[in-house]
């Protein structure tokens, strides 16, 4: 479905992502994974043509670069790190933004499927009782869903989703990773994401994108992309001893109780 | 969900429109000397009618060939620079955003400066010389602002331009301060023509000011969309599919031939675009359907008060026009931006 070959991203002088190869397939969701300034973010900025790159991306069958801006918009949905709003528009106009690549022109008007889209991603995200409230005055969370509402209006087969569970607290994390997995069950579909929480990418990821300084150090199913080794070596410390470590907290008080 | 929400609801437009009317009624009539409103529509049907000056023709000339005219740019020049100020404080997610923010007016003023300080003229057209200056030099500042732009940021990001828009703008005055040392003998004519006036306007202003404010206002308020997804965050129109860069020339054009063309006219006249938009964002929201529309009579009503002001506050002396609305403007701007400081509106 999405096809990366020596993607290569400079600021200036700085190389920032050098040579990363990946690919996804349908019903796939890959993980990239990485310590701070690894390139994670930029990958995303790239694919969705958000920064200029050299190398070869491929959605499918087609070069990224020919793609018309709507066209893009249709096949492929981004949910940012960071969104802030400017001014105080309502959390409905701001999902029903989801549909412009669906009527880019002048005289386009709204059509059935338009609503239909925007309600289902509304009941699916639960956010129907914010639609009037100025997104200005929402929490970080409440924002954040607001933006996925969008995104699953926008109904695009393959999302790039740049620290999806940022701002949530554990209730929505659960809940959205939860109705990410549901959203790819239809055929056709898949997920990119960054992810900083390890144990998410192992429990929701079926593929892995282990990066350092800019380049990929593992591509794999994630079993063999997030192993020992590899996640030490990327790391510079004992991820798999921490990490059992910190779950020993939670055993104990199982155990206790 | 019903669908018409979105856009300019008839009853608003209805009461944005007779707020308009109303105020220019008011605007003919008062000043120096006071028409009555009766007079007023006799007047403006025997000329419709081509009929002959009757014998008490002062009323009569003064309504005609001054008043009139000159409510007439007021309403338009105030409509198209509110335009200009809403469609970039929207599309830079900038409430700061303006002609001035820009370098537009600057480069606009110099131009127009150029033109009076060394008398360049088309013959045949007395006050084209100083509209050609003025736009062309928008266009060649907008062209030089952007290209550096593109040069220092290929996103074209909202900061890089308003911080060259202001350098050009502080580059230019320097350019401009220079330039009137050099024409000493025509100190009071760019001081008074810098501070903004419309008090010698024309019919063929009017012409000139009412087809660019059609063509251009035209265009961008078919980009209401555009504008919003831009006012909402430029990476996040950028991912539901609309032609950021195009977008982005399109209105950057457009709107730099309005301010060149309300420059030429009248001088740079400040917090026009900067405020009426914050004021109809209070009343509409900030969904640009409903605020540019909104806008372009909330300009238009703003800029005639604030010229009968003008001519009326200091009777007989008249004040420049860009003073009053500076004025205004610099302590409503504050207002605003304490209430909006506490409701979070920004």
């Amino acid at each position: 479905m999405l096809d990366v070959a020596d993607l290569t991203v400079r600021f200036g002088r700085l190389t920032v992502v050098n040579n990363v190869c990946f690919s996804v397939g349908e019903g796939q969701w890959l993980m990239i994974a990485g310590p701070n300034g690894a390139g994670k973010s930029t990958v995303i900025n790239a694919v969705s043509a958000g920064v200029p790159y050299e190398g070869s991306v491929i959605l499918r069958g087609r070069d990224l670069k020919g793609y018309k801006p709507y066209e893009r918009a249709r096949a492929l949905g981004v949910l940012s790190q960071m969104n802030l709003i400017g001014y105080a528009f309502t959390a409905e106009e701001i999902i029903r933004m989801g549909r412009y690549a669906y009527a880019p022109g002048i005289f386009s008007r709204r059509a059935e499927e338009d609503n239909l889209r925007v309600t289902e991603s509304i009941e699916m995200t639960g956010v129907r009782k914010l639609l009037k409230q100025s997104t200005l005055t929402l929490s970080g969370g409440e924002r954040q869903r607001v933006f996925l509402a969008q995104l699953l209006a926008q109904n695009p087969s393959l999302l790039l989703l740049d620290e999806p569970s940022n701002h949530l607290d554990l209730v929505y994390q659960k809940q959205i990773f939860t109705l990410l997995r549901e959203w790819l069950e239809t055929p056709g579909r898949a997920i990119v994401s960054v992810v900083h929480d390890l144990s998410l990418a192992m429990a929701f990821g079926t593929h892995a994108l282990l990066m350092n300084k800019g380049e990929a150090t593992a591509f794999g199913p994630i079993s063999d992309a997030l192993t020992a080794e590899n996640l030490n070596n990327v790391y510079g410390m004992d991820v798999f001893g921490w990490m059992s470590g910190l779950m020993a907290y939670w055993r104990r008080d199982s155990e206790n109780i | 969900m019903n669908s018409a929400r979105e856009g300019f609801r008839p009853l608003t437009l209805l009461i944005f429109l007779a707020a308009s009317l109303i105020t220019f009624a008011i605007c003919v009539a008062a000043g120096s000397v006071r028409i009555p409103p009766a007079d007023i529509i006799t007047i403006i049907w025997r000329s419709v009618r081509r009929m002959p000056a009757p014998a008490d023709s002062a009323a009569y000339s003064i309504l005609l060939s001054v008043r009139l005219p000159r409510v007439i740019c007021v309403a338009l020049t105030g409509a198209a620079l509110s335009i200009s100020g809403a469609a970039m404080q929207g599309l830079l997610r900038n409430p700061l955003a303006d002609g001035s923010t820009l370098g537009v007016s600057s480069g606009a003023s110099l131009g127009a400066v150029t033109a009076i300080a060394f008398g360049i003229t088309i013959p045949g057209a007395p006050f084209a010389g100083t509209a050609v200056c003025a736009m062309a030099s928008a266009f060649v500042s907008l062209t030089l602002i952007l290209s550096l732009a593109y040069r220092l940021d290929f996103s074209l990001s909202t900061n890089t331009i308003i911080l060259i828009g202001v350098i050009y703008s502080m580059f230019v005055s320097s350019i401009i301060t220079f330039i009137t040392i050099l024409a000493a003998d025509k100190v009071r004519q760019i001081a008074f023509w810098t501070m903004g006036s419309l008090s010698g306007s024309t019919y063929a202003n009017a012409r000139v000011l009412a087809v660019t404010l059609f063509v251009c206002g035209g265009v961008i308020m078919t980009r209401a969309r555009e504008l919003n997804a831009f006012a909402i965050g430029e990476d996040n129109a950028r991912h539901i599919g609309v032609n950021v860069g195009r977008v982005k020339l399109i209105i950057l054009i457009t709107v730099s031939a309005l301010i060149g063309v309300c420059v030429s006219i009248g001088g740079t006249i400040g917090f026009v675009g900067l405020v009426t938009p914050h004021m109809i964002r209070m009343i509409t929201g900030p969904n640009h359907n409903r605020l540019l529309p909104a806008c372009a009579f909330g300009g238009a009503v703003f800029l005639m008060l604030a010229d009968l002001a003008a001519r009326t506050v200091l009777n007989p002396l008249e004040l420049p026009i860009g003073v009053v609305t500076s004025f205004t403007g610099a302590i409503l701007f504050v207002y605003i931006f304490f209430k909006s400081r506490r409701n979070g509106h920004a």
